[in-house]
């Protein structure tokens, strides 16, 4: 059953319209990400679920209902600010208790429920502070707990992680997927970290500019990017990409100097010549005496292997390579791409090629390879 | 936010629209009364509308009040007082941040101290130092059994027997100081490594870097030493040559006990006359204003 | 807050430093000191040698009545005076910050009235509740005798406390507004999201976070309303009737200026310093400490 969905949901400032019409189903209990490059509008469809913003056109429900007039009290989110937004003259269990304190629930029965919540978070002997005297975790935890009393039917985040510094990111993080797994709540969680994203999300909705680019599980979205955009947006390195001329015959895009990368035709079977965008990950690029020529510019150390960038013409390439190299920058050196991993987008509008067969992750296809031979 | 408050959306504009209308009506009210004839304006009750007599009665009242006198004469002392407030300001918020010397802490509290007491809470001494205002340093001379002879210097019925006291507090100092704590000091090591001075540094970083500061304290000063009272009362007598605008608004007033019947279009066109330059400084520098009146606290 | 980087020219320390230091030495500090030593001395500030006299002056002034009656009335001044326009300045803040449609437009015309000097306003407040002209005086149409600040005193004493804080709103207002607006919006909104309405919100999350801005204001308001005080008196009232409204700083100058007695007038000041000294102390001291969030 879907708990929340978008229609068509706009948001102008203005005469400036920030969200373009956004559509989404989301089910009861799943973990959505709303994942996308600063300013591009995910806190703004954020706070119109919250109803911190008004809806310009559109409809959002939530449980069956139609939301959009309801104030923020009545449609059961609890949300998580960026800057986590406490109370800073009530103490911390105030500040956990003061929904319930509106709702005119008991001191001792408050007390109580806050302490419930507050044992979890390891918040128990804080509870007399004010958040003036936390530190920047602490404090997370406390806009955490708020949100968590209430037993929303859904929790909100909006970058809640951003202001933590690394090592307590990556904890928080985990602490955030253990909630979800002990409570099942529904929740829409904001943030530009796509690390974040993929290690969080049943499903990523990437956004840019007010668009949704494209939404679908982390491996899907890695896979099998849905636009030029998602692709060079998602992963790290993004997606190598290379614009020429595709040969449908040959099956082969034809680069502007002239070299040709092979791609597999059993996955595109009907492809009109013309311009077109190839993409390869750095990770299906080996350094080899085949395959694309051209040459070395400088290499990343990444520790346990290298990213080598190159130039194949007058486009960059990137290889994720393992091994030690020894190349001078202006030293020849060719890229072998796997022709199975080659994705096609349109040239003109940047969306992946329609009639793509065996809409199935990579290494499935590997796998057929194995059982064909 | 989505709030559906119909009702409590009619209060909060009702409620400022009505505050609205509270607050400026005295202003109307003196416009309408400085526009009627003396017979009208008496009235009870008054003519919530203006009348034809606005110019007479404003030209009457300039002509009877002297007004191109002392409008000239407030002018002097606000402009003088902005002016000197803004020059000793900034120079000694800029000695007080930018130079390293045991005293400069002391001299910050001297100077900070002054903020508490307001001029009008000491009139009574300050009054006497202006009729000899080198009596202190006669006095210190004395002291030390040196008998120099100073010149007597009555500031009393002088420019700057109205000005120099009102200079003599720490507003304008604090709020350069404030200013001059937030400039970063790589700029200063940036003019340092340019071979600039202090005196450079001040003329061509600082100041032009205070602009706002420097707009705001002057709207601020303009206005509030436009609107000094109690201390021109004191020191001037010679009411032809130096008095002030404000003070003339002792004089349309019938004396302390309601007696004969008052003429009140003039003395209300009087007023508006008094009260017009202040205003229009803050309608027209409302942004800077506004801005002085919370960087200053006073 | 130190610079780290400071010029170490003396001379020019000392020379910038100097006017400032010159005239608040003969303007403040040597005026200030010698009220002290008037107050404890007598005989004419003019030439001749003052005779001490240690308390004498101070038991002269507390034991007249109508000294005491000055210091009632200008306490009950400053107090109501600060209490309605720090009333109403913060109702009109508060629902001016809720933004609805036109909140700019009150922005900038609620602090017109600070621009005025307390003369002017007194004067235009001595028309507008003049009994016998201008506008209040209809009621007396109607009931005839009800409204005479020239004989009631408690009238008198009304209109006073209306100019003033007539006069005061708007600056109260610009304080707490800036004071509301520097809230970070998400806790205002997390308020909603926690169930808590508008009027609640302003009762449990905006006014608890404005008060180091109330007591600022009101330090600063009873201060105003002792300087500002003598401007409205002096054209309204008069200190009358019958010193219904003889305020302090009107005290001080009538018995120093008119009534020629500068160790009576000197003792007053230094009481009436003292009472404001005592007051930014406690603002600094206490509340201050007390109600600060970081
Ligand atoms: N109150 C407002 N008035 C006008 N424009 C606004 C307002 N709030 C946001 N915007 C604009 O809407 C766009 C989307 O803003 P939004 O805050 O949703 O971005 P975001 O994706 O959350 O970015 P970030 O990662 O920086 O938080 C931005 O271009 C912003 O400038
Ligand atoms: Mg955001």
């Amino acid at each position: 059953m879907a708990e929340i969905v978008l229609r068509d949901v706009r948001k102008s400032y203005g005469k400036n319209e920030v969200v373009h019409g956004v559509n989404l189903d989301i089910a009861t209990g799943e973990f959505i990400v709303i994942l996308g490059p600063s300013g591009c509008g995910k806190s703004t469809l954020l706070r119109m679920v919250a109803g911190l913003e008004t809806i310009t056109a559109g409809e959002i429900e939530i449980g069956g209902k139609v939301v959009n007039q309801m104030e923020p009290r009545e449609r059961g989110c609890a949300m998580v600010f960026q800057n986590y937004a406490l109370y800073p003259h009530m103490t911390v269990a105030e500040n956990i208790g003061y929904s319930l304190k509106i709702a005119g629930v008991s001191k001792a029965k408050r007390r109580a429920r806050v302490e419930e919540v507050a044992g979890p978070l390891g918040l128990s002997e804080f509870l007399d502070r004010k958040p003036g005297q936390l530190s920047g975790g602490q404090r997370q935890r406390v806009a955490m707990g708020r949100a968590m009393i209430r037993e929303p039917r859904v929790f909100l985040y909006d970058e809640p992680l951003s202001n933590l510094d690394a090592r307590l990111r990556v904890a928080m993080r985990v602490e955030i997927r253990k909630l979800h797994q002990r409570l099942g709540t529904t929740t829409l969680f904001v943030t530009h970290d796509q690390v974040e994203a993929m290690t969080l999300a049943d499903r990523i909705v990437v956004m840019n500019k007010g668009v949704v680019e494209q939404v679908g599980a982390p491996s899907e979205i890695y896979n099998r990017p849905q636009s030029t955009y998602v692709a060079g947006f998602i992963g790290s390195p993004g997606l190598n990409m290379v614009s020429g001329t595709v040969d449908p015959a040959a099956g082969v895009v034809r680069l502007t100097d002239g070299q040709e990368l092979a791609y597999d035709r059993e996955r595109w079977p009907v492809v009109t010549p013309g311009p077109i965008t190839a993409g390869f990950r750095a990770e299906n690029v080996e350094l080899s005496n085949v395959g694309l020529k051209g040459s070395f510019d400088f290499a990343e150390e990444l520790g346990s292997a290298r990213l080598v960038h190159g130039t194949v013409g007058d486009q960059m390439v990137v290889a994720h390579v393992d091994g030690q190299l020894h190349f001078e920058p202006g030293d020849p050196i060719q890229f072998k791409i796997d022709p199975s991993e080659v994705h096609l987008f349109d040239a003109a509008s940047g969306r992946r090629l329609a009639g793509e067969r065996s809409p199935m992750p990579a290494r499935n296809e590997a796998a057929r390879g194995l059982v064909k031979a | 936010m989505v709030e559906r408050n119909p009702i409590l959306d009619t209060f909060t504009h009702a409620l400022l629209i009505i505050s609205l209308i509270a607050l400026l009506i005295p202003f109307w009210i003196v416009f309408v009364a400085a526009s009627h004839d003396f017979h009208t304006v008496n009235q009870v009750p008054m003519p919530l509308w203006p009348g034809s007599h606005f110019f007479e009665n404003i030209s009457t009242a300039w002509v009877q009040g002297n007004f191109s006198r002392v409008m000239l004469n407030s002018m002097i002392v606000a402009v003088g007082v902005t002016g000197g407030k803004i020059l000793i300001a900034s120079l000694s918020a800029f000695s007080i941040v930018y130079f390293n010397y045991r005293l400069r802490t002391l001299m910050f509290w001297l100077i900070f101290i002054t903020l508490m007491l307001p001029l009008e809470v000491r009139i009574v001494p300050t009054y006497a130092v202006a009729a000899d205002v080198l009596r202190p340093y006669r006095e210190i001379l004395n002291l030390f059994g040196l008998s120099i002879g100073l010149p007597e210097w009555n500031m009393l019925n002088s420019y700057s027997g109205l000005i120099l006291p009102l200079i003599a507090t720490a507003t304008g100092t604090f709020l350069y100081r404030q200013f001059f704590l937030t400039v970063p000091d790589e700029l200063t090591e940036a003019a340092k490594m340019d071979g600039s001075g202090p005196i450079r540094f001040f003329l061509e970083v600082l100041l032009p870097l205070s602009k706002t500061n420097m707009a705001a304290l002057a709207t601020i000063m303009f206005v509030w030493s436009w609107n000094q009272y109690l201390w021109p009362l004191l020191i001037i007598t010679d009411q032809a040559h130096y008095a002030t605008a404000t003070m003339q608004l002792q004089k349309v007033v019938p004396g302390p006990v309601f007696g004969d019947p008052p003429i009140w279009n003039i003395a209300m066109a009087s007023n508006l006359i008094v009260l017009t330059p202040p205003v229009l400084v803050t309608i027209l520098l409302q942004r800077w204003f506004v801005r002085g009146l919370i960087s200053t606290d006073k | 807050m130190e610079k780290r980087a400071t010029f170490s020219n003396l001379w020019l320390a000392a020379a910038f430093i100097a006017p400032q230091m010159l005239l608040i030495f003969t303007f403040f500090y040597w005026p200030t000191g010698e009220a002290l030593y008037w107050a404890v001395s007598l005989e004419a500030p003019f030439g001749g040698s003052n005779e001490w006299v240690g308390w004498l002056n101070f038991q002269t002034v507390f034991s007249d009545p109508k000294y005491w009656d000055s210091v009632r009335v200008s306490l009950l001044f400053a107090l109501s005076s600060t209490a309605l326009s720090l009333g109403i300045a913060v109702l009109l803040a508060l629902f001016v910050d809720r933004r609805l449609a036109g909140h700019q437009v009150y922005k900038f015309t609620f602090f017109l009235p600070y621009a005025l000097a307390a003369p002017a306003v007194g004067l235009a407040f001595r028309f507008i509740f003049s009994p016998d002209a201008g506008f209040v005086s209809a009621v007396n149409r109607i009931w005839p005798g009800l409204w005479n600040p020239a004989f009631n005193g408690n009238d008198a004493f009304i209109m006073i406390v209306l100019a003033q804080a007539w006069m005061m709103v708007g600056y109260n207002f610009i304080f707490f507004l800036a004071a509301l607006q520097s809230i970070p919006r998400t806790v205002s909104e997390a308020g909603a999201m926690d169930g808590a309405g508008v009027l609640r919100r302003m009762w449990d999350i905006q006014l608890p976070l404005i008060t180091p801005t109330l007591f600022f204001l009101i330090v600063i308001n009873i201060t105003d309303s002792f300087v500002n005080s003598f401007g409205i008196v002096d054209i309204t009232t008069g200190g009358g009737p019958a010193r219904a409204t003889e305020v302090m700083v009107y005290k001080i100058y009538f018995d120093g200026f008119r009534g020629k007695d500068y160790s009576l007038a000197a003792a007053q000041s230094i009481v009436l310093m003292l009472l404001i000294i005592a007051l930014t102390f406690i603002q600094f001291r206490f509340i201050e400490r007390r109600v600060h969030y970081s």
